[in-house]
Formats: structure tokens, sequence, C-alpha cells
């Protein structure tokens, strides 16, 4: 324990999976939005999640990061079952998980610099003149130094997004989350945002997870994907793995054909509560 | 059968309600007073921030309608006074009204018009925009971060409002008692204090003290159940400041109650 500490006195040396789904199920009020997802992420891979509206991703992203409580199954983080240690234990976990929210989520009455500043004042004993220069420093790695005084309001949406991703950097997380890192961000400023995660992958070999249904951006990020649709895993494998797949839901995403004209309501309510796929090509975590 | 229904699934309803106020003020307790010892962050100078807004910046607004108030009070008892020729009561009927009932009673109706929507619209906004996500994905806890502070500036602010709210309406009794009822200013407030037992004080701080809590608790739910979009913020601030004002009431009945039949013996 001792031999790998970060300077927040945190254990690093853990090299099994650092996540790890087993029968994931999540329900909302009675309906069920994941149904039974498996799969595993290795210590600084990059992980993207894509799924068509409704798919269950962002359900998925929110249960990874413990905002949602599974109905059953298991989520393994850092070879801790997330749902089923104590709060905080569960506390513990989160200090070395960062997650920048769709919006940004940047605290409204708190400048950039105090929103960043947030966790390592909550978290550590850093004297203040420690957490402004680390504050400094991981503003100036999303490209935002200077900013610490400005307001979230006072920012741009790229910005806004860019200062949020420095406070999920605050305490150096060994996992790092994305939600729609590029949504309502113009094709540059999204661009952007890919660079900067391809540089905190290279720089920091952190284990990166996103969701996102930007298919440039997905491919340009990604180690391994995952495919989502319905609440099922539909396809999990490499980029390489993922072009060249030949299950139908998977070529109708990449290829971005729209959903067949539903002529009547009957076809419709099929469509909706049809599995979510028909082969078994690529797929893993099988529950029905 | 179905309207006994309906009046079942209400009162359940309003169980539920009062549960979830309860519950919320209990861990907002708990992050107050057990916290700390536990090597959880009491914090101070968040709850000193709201202190100010609640209580120090309500002070002009509630100075001058308690001033009012207590004019009005004594208006309205000369009237009947009069008949009797007991003007000189006044004094007595100004002080015991506005220690015993209107000053807390008014001053957790301006606490509720200021604080408690904004209570419900700051949470709310927090809500709807992921930041009370945030706090939780960085192991910060949103009660004790955002809802505990608000707790300890009200149950510290809103007896001290009463107290300057009685002396206010004391004060304002005091124009209508020296301009109309022959009393001189000293020999005004004088009566005043006679009149007053430490008792009548003391109901009406113990019943702002409950108001204080009723007022945060509500507030800070309604922000925390707020789902949705920016409409949805407008109407949980609506839903806490009417729901408030009802919830004020009751436990102002009471505690009224509860006084009279504990002083009667």
């Amino acid at each position: 324990m001792a031999a790998a500490a970060d300077i927040f006195g945190a254990d690093t040396s853990f090299d099994g999976p650092m996540i790890s789904l087993r029968n994931l199920r999540v329900s909302y009020s009675g309906r069920e939005i994941l149904h039974g997802i498996n799969f595993d992420v290795q210590r600084g891979e990059t992980l993207v999640i894509l799924g068509g509206s409704g798919s269950g991703k962002s359900t998925l992203l929110r249960t990874l990061v413990g905002l949602e409580k599974p109905t059953s199954g298991e989520v393994w983080i850092r070879g801790k079952n997330f749902s089923a240690i104590s709060e905080s234990d569960r506390d513990e976990i989160r200090k070395r998980l960062g997650m920048s929210f769709q919006g940004g989520a940047l605290f409204g009455s708190m400048t950039v610099g105090e929103n960043v500043a947030l966790p390592l004042r909550e978290h550590t004993k850093l004297e203040d003149s420690t957490v402004e220069i680390m504050v400094r420093l991981k503003l100036d790695q999303v490209g935002l130094s200077g900013f610490e005084d400005f307001l979230p309001s006072q920012l741009s949406g790229g910005m806004k997004k860019r200062a949020a991703v420095a406070r999920a950097l605050a305490m150096d997380p060994e996992i790092l989350f994305f939600d729609e890192p590029s949504a309502g961000l113009d094709p540059i400023i999204a661009a952007g945002i890919d660079q900067l995660i391809l540089e905190l992958k290279k720089a920091f070999h952190m284990t990166i997870i996103v969701v996102t249904h930007e298919l440039a951006s997905a491919f340009l990020i990604a180690d391994r994907m995952v495919l989502i649709n319905k609440g099922d895993v539909v396809a999990l494998g490499t980029t390489e793995e993922m072009k060249n797949s030949k299950h139908p839901r998977v070529r109708q995403f990449l290829d971005r054909i729209p959903e067949p004209a539903v002529a009547q309501e009957l076809d419709y309510l099929q469509m909706l509560t049809e599995p979510a796929t028909k082969s078994g090509e690529g797929r893993q975590g099988k529950s029905r | 059968m179905e309207f006994f229904g309906k009046i079942g699934s209400s009162v359940e309803g309003s169980l539920a309600y009062v549960g979830s106020l309860t519950m919320l003020a209990g861990r907002a307790a708990y992050f107050t007073f057990i916290g700390p010892f536990q090597g959880k962050p009491l914090r101070f100078q968040r709850a000193v921030s709201q202190a100010m807004e609640a209580g120090v910046r309500a002070l002009p607004i509630l100075s001058l309608i308690t001033f009012f108030i207590g004019l009005i009070l004594a208006l309205q008892a000369a009237y009947e006074l009069k008949r009797f020729g007991a003007i000189s009561f006044v004094a007595s009927a100004v002080a015991l009204s506005m220690t015993r009932e209107l000053g807390p009673l008014i001053t957790a109706v301006i606490v509720i018009g200021r604080s408690g929507s904004a209570f419900a619209a700051e949470l709310g906004t927090m809500k709807v925009s992921e930041e009370i996500d945030a706090l939780e994905t960085m192991a910060i806890n949103p009660v004790s971060f955002l809802v505990a502070p608000k707790f300890i500036a009200m149950l510290l602010m809103l007896p001290c409002l009463t107290i300057w709210a009685n002396f206010m309406g004391i004060l304002g009794g005091s124009l209508f008692g020296v301009a109309q009822a022959d009393f001189t200013f000293p020999r005004y407030i004088v009566a005043s204090l006679d009149a007053l037992f430490m008792r009548d004080v003391l109901t009406g701080l113990i019943k702002s003290f409950m108001f204080g809590a009723t007022i945060t608790a509500v507030g800070c739910l309604e922000g925390l159940n707020t789902t949705g979009g920016a409409e949805q913020v407008g109407r949980s601030t609506t839903r806490a400041v009417v729901m408030s004002i009802f919830l004020v009431i009751l436990v102002d009945l009471v505690f009224t109650m509860l006084f009279y039949f504990l002083g009667e013996h």
C-alpha cells in the first residue's frame, strides 16, 4: 500500500480491470432501462459508449458514477463492488473519479477558480497557496489560464466544458467520465475537446469513459467502443472491429440509416418492444 | 367508497411529505451537530454568509413592515378600548399581540418570501443543471454542503429577527400611544414592558425557532425534488412559498394550543 501512493495518500497500485459490470440492470419507476450489461474496462483504456437517444447510455454512465442504483447486478470499480459498499467507502472511490457533465454543471455562484478548487478544499488539507497553484495548473492543462476569476456565466459553451474538465481533473482522478463532451459545441471547439481527451490519455494514462453519439469524435478517441440499444449491449469491440461489423444495428448506427418509416401503429409498437438484437454477433451479456 | 379512498391517499401523501421534511431536517441536524465530531467539516463560513443573506439583509423591510403592524394593532385595539375608557391598555395590547403572535408570524412570512423561495430556486436550479449530481460525484454530500448551512443560519437568525420585529412593533404602537393616548414615549415603553412576562417573549421565540426549521426544510426539499427544466424551478418555488406559509400557520396553531394548555396548570 505504502509503495504506491499519490499526493493525497491514496493507494494507486490496483491493477485489475478499473471497471467491471456484471449483469447490470437499472430501472426507473418500474420500467427497466438497462437489461443486464456486462463489460470490463482496463486501466488506461478509452471506452466510448455509443447509442441513440433513449438507448440507456446516459443511465449507464450515471450508474457507473453512482448517481443511480442498480436494481440487480454489480458495478465493480477498482475491485470494489460500488453499489454494496458503505457511503463513506463509496466516497473514497468517488474521490478518484472525475466526471464532466453535459452542460458543465459548474457552480454558478463560484468563480471558475473556486469551482476547480472545491474538491481540493473539501478533500485535502493542502494550503491555500498550494490549492491556487494546482488550480492554475489544471486550468492551464485545459487551455483556460487566466480565467480563475471569471464566473461560469461569463464563459462560452466550449470554455465552460473545459472548465468542467479542469474541475474533474482537480483530484488527479484515475477514471474520467465524459457525458456528451461535444454536445452543443461547434465542430472546431468539439475537435478541441477531442484533442484534450487524447492529450489526457497520452499524458496521464487515464482510464476514460465517454458517452457520445458523435461518430467522428468516437472513432478518433476510442480504443474500444460499446453500442447500446434499448438497454442492451449490441456490440463491443475495438474501433476496427466496429468499423467492419456486419451487425445490422451497428451498420445502421455507423452508416446513419434512419429507422424505417412507421406505417401502422402495430409496427410502431413492435418496433418499441422487439428485442434489441436479432443476431448474436459481437454481443456480450445476453441476458434475456 | 372512492371518496374515502381519496381522503386516505391524500392523508398518506401528506404524512409522507412531513416524513421527508423531518428526514431532511434530521440529516441536516446530523451534519451540524454530529458530523463535526466524526471528522466531517462544519461549513461555518457558508452558514455565516447564509445568515447575512437571510437575516441581516431582511432587517430594513422587516423593520418597516413590523413598525406598520404595530401601528395598525394600536389603532385597531384603541377602537374597541376607547369605548370602555381603557385606551391606556393599548400599550399592553400591542406588546402582547406582537410578542406572542404577530412578531414571530410576520417575521416568518417575510422570511418565507425572501429566503424560503430563494432556497427552493437555488437548489432547484442546481438540481436541473446537474450541479447537485456534480457534488455527489465529487464525494461532497449536498445536504452537508448546501442544506445544513441554511438550517444553521435560519435557526439562529429567525429568533433574532423576531426579537427585532417585536421591538419595532412596540415602537410602531408607541407612535399612536404618544400621539393619541396621552402617553409619553418612556411611559409607553414602560407600560409595554410591564405587560410582558418572560413567558410571552419565550413562547414567541420557541415558535420562531420552529418556523425557521419548517421554512428551511420546505424550501430545500422543494428545491431538491425539482425535476425537469427551468419551468419546474418556478413551480418548486411557488410550492415552497405556499407550503411554507401553510405549515408555519399549522405549527403556530399546534404550539399556541400547547402553550395554552400548558399555561393552564
